[in-house]
């Protein structure tokens, strides 16, 4: 037994090592043929070197991209929809994140009903910033950036306008359910498969236009964020279906299912989505393309190489085999290499053009995200190893880290790009810019307090629950001071939501455009 | 990276062989394990206060996995010797849980047999310890003007108590808490038993 799983183990790091010399001996001889000249794919004829940012336009600014234009107004639908469906999850979810949030200490409260139990109200809070904003939201800017690097516009676009109304559908349905108390059961894999069935039905809708408007484009290059959309879109169908077929897993190997899914969902479906995004939007609203193009394959075959093993580092410590958690703690550490490649390659870009968040609040957003994306990434990474994860695991450190990378990293690369695209598939201006600016505050002080918080209580409660000389009460009380002030945080990051949903809707509702039909681009350099 | 069907296969290529890691191999090594010696499958009643378990999301806040002894205090906290794969054979789904805002309950009932506890626990925590933060679950019980025959009545301090009547436990509260009273994985493991031994020095026992 133990030969075979030796082999096994061997294999694996033999087989990664091998596709990692690969790699950058393909790299070396150019036979990915990727140049730097490849990095200028996201920008047209003689665009590059200036600021885009559709938010610090003046009405007057306006001059037509008929390309762009051409592409943006067919996608619009479909993007606009999902987007509203994705912030109207996200103020939802908030809102049950909120009131899991006030349990932990005031666990008196709102407790008659099963429904808003702090365990469903938890479940419902992840389901649907999970599946609902972050899915729905991150599909949105998938549909609206794919057809502009491949300069062609969106195929099928009434397609993802069924998958749309049916992932809503099977998401409150899914919400209904556990709301009552019919769940699957395990962590990310609540919702009943029977609805899931719904979910998975719903994906093929947003699939296919993707997968067919990237065979007919009209470059012959595929840019780094198609790299990563297309990846993540064969990535999640698979794990989705697979991790929800019922009946066949049980016992700790059902748990080693879940983590495999749970960290998948993270590492090949939200990463992606997450990584992409901010690959288009930070060199395209600067205007010069990202620092190292060919560094940019490291870190995309990186990732699918190491994250695809890490989930079982939920498990340290746990009635699992040895191997697998060792494998997953070392390919925990070798995502090192990927993350750095893709820090140097975008905060390289941003660090030299500070300039430009001064100007651009989508640029703030996303190039925040970037930054918080590289630090949930060595935050993971160290957690993984045994000595430090002896303390956090089983703590509210856990729930920092997983903000740092769900929001942190995610929901504000989407703020920014929703902040983008907007004005540019409706034609028509943010009406309150100041709104942006507090959207910003709000969040970024508001997720401040939150992450430091659950990560100073975490380590105490961790140390208490480590010293066999106190009580376990202690590592409870320790953490209250901590619990009360992630309520705060939370609040603050809530009221933010709160502001952009209205915001969202007043911008989409506005009377119509001067120039209806087109879209707008920035006038020729705004002074840099 | 001008093509899209090699990206799709490398990458699907990529999941696949990390499904082999994560999930196939892991699946031979523990399927084969017989269930730990001693090891009772759940009675009817204790699979419906299981089936509660899940329901209400106790496993947001409560692990079932005791660490080794070379990692964690679990043991000295009275939470049980470390757990093996074979504690779980009968599991579905799997509650190991990740999170301990409240102790860990694979051995809760060991340590605390008494069903007339759980109910009074379940009922309102803080009937019990001032400190704790768990809810209370009021709507797996109902308050009556006075117990009919059969009816368990929750024993209660004063300030809990309702103002009449008192407080009986419906039916999932009482197979809840015949789940917990069945939680013991105190028969010991066989030596050669699955689990994470990454904290131990080689030969130390768990
Ligand atoms: C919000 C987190 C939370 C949830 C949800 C929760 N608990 Fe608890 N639980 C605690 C805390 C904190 C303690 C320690 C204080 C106490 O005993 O009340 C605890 C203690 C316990 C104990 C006593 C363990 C011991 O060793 O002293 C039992 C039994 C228990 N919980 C069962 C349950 C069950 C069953 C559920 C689901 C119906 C549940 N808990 C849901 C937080 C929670
Ligand atoms: C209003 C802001 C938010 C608040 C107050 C909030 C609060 C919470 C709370 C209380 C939990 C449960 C922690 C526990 O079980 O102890 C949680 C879990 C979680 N939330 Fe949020 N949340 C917010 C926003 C978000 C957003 C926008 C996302 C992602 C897009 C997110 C992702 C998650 C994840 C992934 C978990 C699971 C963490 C884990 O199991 O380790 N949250 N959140």
């Amino acid at each position: 037994m133990s030969l075979t799983i030796g082999l096994l183990l061997a294999l694996s790091f033999v087989v990664s090592l091998l596709a990692l010399a690969f790699l950058i001996w393909a790299i070396n001889n150019n036979q990915l043929r990727i140049e730097q000249r490849h990095a200028y794919t996201i920008f047209t004829e003689g665009e590059a070197g200036q600021v885009d940012d559709p938010t610090a336009e003046r009405e007057d600014d306006h001059h037509f991209d008929i390309e762009r234009a051409g592409i943006d107004r067919v996608s619009r639908l479909p993007v606009l929809i999902l987007v509203a469906s994705g912030i109207g999850w996200l103020v939802l979810g908030s809102l049950f994140g909120l009131v899991a949030s006030l349990k932990l200490h005031w666990p008196d409260w709102l407790d008659a009903q099963a429904a808003l139990t702090f365990g469903r109200v938890r479940t419902l809070h992840l389901n649907m910033v999970i599946y609902g904003w972050a899915s729905m939201t991150g599909i949105a800017v998938a549909l609206w950036v794919t057809p502009r690097i491949f300069h062609t516009p969106l195929r099928l676009p009434r397609l993802p306008l069924i998958g749309a109304a049916l992932w809503n559908m099977a998401l409150l349905a899914g919400a209904i359910a556990i709301a009552n108390g019919w769940t699957d059961g395990e962590e990310w894999l609540e919702i009943p498969w029977q609805v899931d069935i719904g979910l998975a039905t719903a994906g093929v809708f947003f699939v296919v236009p993707i997968i067919v408007t990237a065979a007919r484009r009209e470059v012959h290059h595929i840019y780094v964020t198609g790299w990563y959309y297309l990846a993540g879109l064969c990535w999640f169908p698979v794990l989705f279906v697979i991790a929800n077929i019922p009946y066949i897993h049980s016992g700790v190997q059902e748990a080693t299912v879940n983590w495999w899914f749970a960290h998948n969902v993270l590492g090949l479906w939200l990463t992606p989505l997450g990584v992409g995004t901010a690959y288009y939007f930070i060199p395209k609203i600067i205007g010069k393309p990202i620092y190292s193009y060919s560094l940019s394959l490291l870190g995309f075959w990186g990732l699918a190489l190491f994250y695809s093993q890490v989930g079982i580092h939920h498990l340290i410590g746990g009635p699992v085999p040895t191997w697998v958690v060792t494998l997953s703690i070392v390919h925990s550490m070798m995502m090192f290499i990927p993350v750095l490649a893709v820090a140097v390659n975008q905060h390289v870009l941003v660090a030299r053009n500070l300039w430009a968040l001064r100007e651009s609040i989508p640029l703030r957003f996303v190039a925040l995200g970037a930054l918080l994306y590289t630090l949930a990434s060595f935050q993971g990474s160290i957690e993984a190893l045994r000595t430090v994860n002896s303390v956090t695991h089983f703590t509210h450190y856990t729930v920092g880290h997983a903000h740092l990378g769900a929001y942190g990293f995610l929901t504000l690369v989407l703020f920014g790009a929703v902040y983008y695209l907007v004005p540019r598939s409706t034609g028509r201006q943010w009406p309150w810019p100041a709104a942006m600016a507090a959207h910003f505050w709000l969040v970024v002080v508001g997720f401040l307090v939150y992450f430091a918080a659950l990560t100073i209580g975490g380590v105490l409660q961790g140390l208490a629950m480590l010293d066999a000389t106190r009580p376990f009460a202690e590592s409870v009380r320790v953490t209250m001071p901590y619990l009360q002030a992630r309520s705060v945080g939370g609040s603050l990051m809530a009221l933010g939501h709160l502001l952009f949903a209205v915001h969202f809707v007043v911008a989409v509702l506005q009377r119509p455009a001067p120039h209806p039909g087109a879209t707008v681009l920035s006038k020729p350099a705004v002074a840099a | 990276m001008n093509r899209i069907l090699p990206l799709g296969v490398i990458a699907l290529g990529i999941l696949a062989f990390a499904t082999l890691m994560l999930v196939i191999g892991p699946a031979i090594q523990i399927k084969s394990m017989a269930p730990t010696p001693g090891l009772a499958n759940y009675s009817a009643q204790e699979l419906r206060g299981r089936e509660q378990y899940v329901a209400q999301g106790c496993v947001y806040c409560h692990s079932q996995q005791p660490r080794s002894a070379d990692q964690a205090p679990d043991a000295e906290r009275g939470w049980g010797r470390a757990a093996v794969a074979s504690d779980y054979v009968y599991d579905r789904p799997h509650q190991l849980g990740t999170m301990r805002t409240g102790p860990d309950l694979f051995n809760v009932g060991t340590r605390l047999p008494s069903r007339d506890w759980h109910l009074t626990h379940l009922y309102q925590p803080r009937a019990i310890f001032a400190w704790s933060i768990m809810p209370g679950y009021p709507y797996l019980f109902e308050r009556k003007s006075r117990a009919g025959p059969g009816d368990v009545v929750v024993s209660l301090p004063a300030e809990h108590r309702p103002a009449e009547g008192v407080i009986v436990a419906k039916p999932a509260a009482l197979d809840l808490v015949a789940y917990l009273q069945g939680l013991d994985h105190t028969n010991p493991a066989p030596a050669r038993a699955v689990r994470d031994d990454g904290y131990s020095e080689r030969g130390e026992p768990r």
